[in-house]
């Protein structure tokens, strides 16, 4: 099965933000990146089918020179080979624009299956997978949960519903889905993958967005959220802070 | 064609006719002061279309082509709903942010050739028009969006943005078809019926205090810390999807918007960053304290006591001042 994976590299989740509010965008020289934890389950899912039917992962991102090191690392984890779209500032695009530039890529690749994450965790507007289903015309299946691709014929997707339901959709290829976290372990990439991913192409392109179609959509201005509620913050030493809560909460009359 | 006018919503069925986050969108829309139609996705029932109707908007709009719609076939719902907005011509078309959607919207926005401003939190008006807020960062910060172009602005907005309750009622609304050509009903994706996980050992809804934890507890092990502090205060545990997805707590343990949503008296939040999917299914509680080492987390934007710091060493902290008063 022909396969590919859009993987996007955001600001990682784990420790403070380092924002320029001025800048209305973050102070990436003290940022450290990432792979978005959708797209690494979307890469997983790719890479287990393509084991289990045999064919090709092609892993594609979009961004500035340092997206490189997520498509290293995903051919490091087995990914065949690697686009990489450059475009800087990509943070400046809208979903509708990041789409066209990457169906620009991927239309003339006659892949089966494209794998993307369901949402970012830096913008967060979980758009771009549906976006390019409708730019390539394909069909899409969205938040998807769980996947059964038993042969290259046919998809059968779990796809999430709210409150615990969910729903199995079946579709032909080729197709788009986005990959909700949680349906699988990402692996680690080993020695011996980072040492054949050196091997592994990465090619370049400029992205051509079609018909010149304009950015409609601008950050004017970031800001912190205005806090609705009075938190009462407990401060000190943990013994204390936590002797604190004790005594405000009356815990020990829920005991 | 007529100028751009007014507020579109369109609602979003459920088994009892209209979802509630559907409702809240009205509530937003109303107060957004540009007259409100309503488009519901096929025929309603009686009880649904008195409801809506009862509501103060200007028109609420049926679409017998979408009345046999399958639940999830989106090449018909998309294209009806497209011919539907052309022949309306709304400023703003608004939806409720939920997972059906997050599919549909993108591709209703692109066919109408405008943009879609998604998962939004407030729709604002100044001298320079509209602009749209959203959360970026897991809402850890928002950002004010402009939008440039002709054409309607399609805006899905989340959960909670209105209060359902807080409809204006009293209204005695026309009900108008829209009438659009018949659709080729090639549906590529064929979808069955829906239906939950597993029954539910664990009800989360019954529990009086809950004890939750998050990411930030790191390890399966870890997770004997937590229960720790729970059979100490008599709490069942919980936890957030990341915590499940990881294995580390069954599913059923899982609060949120995928999960189960609970209102209890009293809600420590451990190690749980207080993404908006989280925060739906909590919110209701009580009290919540939150314990998280990250100052910015916006679980802090819910919680009535917070303590900023590492949960190894409140917990046990914690478990100590319970154990030996
Ligand atoms: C369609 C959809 C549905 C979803 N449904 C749900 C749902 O039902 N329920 C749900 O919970 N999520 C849901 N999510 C996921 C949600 O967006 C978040 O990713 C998830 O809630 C994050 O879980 P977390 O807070 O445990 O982890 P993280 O966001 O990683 O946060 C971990 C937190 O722990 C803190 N921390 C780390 N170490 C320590 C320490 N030693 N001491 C104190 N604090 C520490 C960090 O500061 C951080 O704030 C859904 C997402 C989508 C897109």
């Amino acid at each position: 099965m022909k396969i590919a994976v859009c993987i996007k590299q955001v600001a990682s989740t784990n420790g403070p933000l380092q924002l320029d509010v001025g800048a209305g965008w973050l102070r990436e020289a003290d940022t450290t990146f990432e792979i978005n934890a959708a797209d690494s389950h979307a890469l997983e899912a790719g890479l287990a089918i393509r084991d289990r039917l045999g064919g090709e992962v092609l892993v594609v991102s979009l961004g500035p020179d340092r997206v490189t090191a997520v498509l290293r690392d995903a051919l490091a984890k087995g990914a065949d080979r690697a686009i990489h779209v450059v475009q800087d500032d990509a943070h400046k695009l809208d979903p509708a624009r990041v789409a066209e530039a990457l169906a620009e890529v991927l239309r003339d690749e006659g892949r089966d299956l494209i794998l993307c994450g369901l949402q970012s965790d830096d913008v967060g507007h979980g758009q771009t997978g549906a976006l390019l289903a409708e730019c390539l015309g394909w069909p899409l299946v969205g938040i998807v949960a769980a996947l059964e691709v038993e042969t290259p014929q046919k998809v059968r997707a779990r796809r999430e519903l709210e409150a615990g339901w969910s729903q199995w959709v079946e579709l032909p290829p080729p197709c788009v889905l986005t990959i909700q976290s949680g349906i699988n372990k990402p692996r680690y990439a080993g020695m011996k993958g980072m040492l054949a991913a050196k091997k592994k192409p990465i090619s370049r392109v400029e992205p051509q967005l079609a018909g010149g179609m304009r950015n409609q959509q601008v950050i004017e201005q970031i800001y912190f959220p205005h806090r609705h509620k009075q938190t009462r913050l407990i401060e000190g030493a943990p013994a204390d802070a936590a002797a604190q809560l004790v005594a405000l909460l009356n815990l020990r009359g829920m005991q | 064609m007529s100028a751009m006018h007014g507020t579109l919503v369109i609602v979003e069925r459920a088994v009892d006719g209209v979802s509630r986050h559907s409702l809240e969108v009205i509530a937003y829309a109303q107060a957004l002061g540009d007259p409100v139609r309503v488009l519901f996705p096929g025929i309603p029932d009686q009880a649904a279309a008195d409801l809506l109707r009862a509501m103060q908007v200007e028109a609420l709009l049926t679409c017998a082509e979408l009345e046999l719609c399958d639940a999830y076939d989106d090449d018909v719902y998309v294209e009806a709903i497209v011919a539907c907005i052309a022949a309306l011509n709304p400023r703003h078309v608004l939806l409720p942010h939920s997972y059906t959607a997050r599919d549909r919207a993108p591709r209703l926005a692109a066919r109408l050739r405008v943009s879609l401003v998604s998962d939004c939190i407030a729709i604002e008006h100044d001298a320079q028009g509209y602009s749209y807020i959203r959360q970026l960062f897991q809402g850890r910060t928002l950002a004010r969006v402009r939008v440039a172009g002709e054409g309607p602005v399609v805006v899905t907005l989340q959960a909670g943005i209105g209060r359902a309750e807080s409809v204006a009622r009293g209204g005695a609304a026309p009900v108008t078809a829209c009438v659009i050509e018949p659709l080729a009903r090639t549906a590529r994706a064929v979808a069955e019926a829906p239906f939950r996980e597993s029954a539910r050992n664990v009800d989360l809804t019954r529990a009086r205090i809950l004890v939750a934890v998050g990411r930030g507890i790191k390890s399966a092990e870890n997770i004997a810390l937590a229960r720790r502090l729970a059979d100490l205060l008599g709490a069942e545990l919980a936890a957030s999807r990341a915590v499940c997805d990881e294995g580390w707590l069954p599913i059923e343990r899982q609060v949120g918007s995928s999960g189960q949503t609970v209102a209890p008296a009293l809600y420590i939040a451990l190690g749980i960053s207080g993404a908006v999917q989280h925060l739906v299914g909590m919110k209701g509680a009580d009290t919540i304290v939150a314990i998280n080492k990250d100052a910015s987390a916006p679980i802090f934007d819910v919680a009535d006591y917070g303590i900023v710091g590492d949960l190894f060493e409140v917990v046990p902290a914690l478990i100590q001042a319970l154990e030996n008063p």
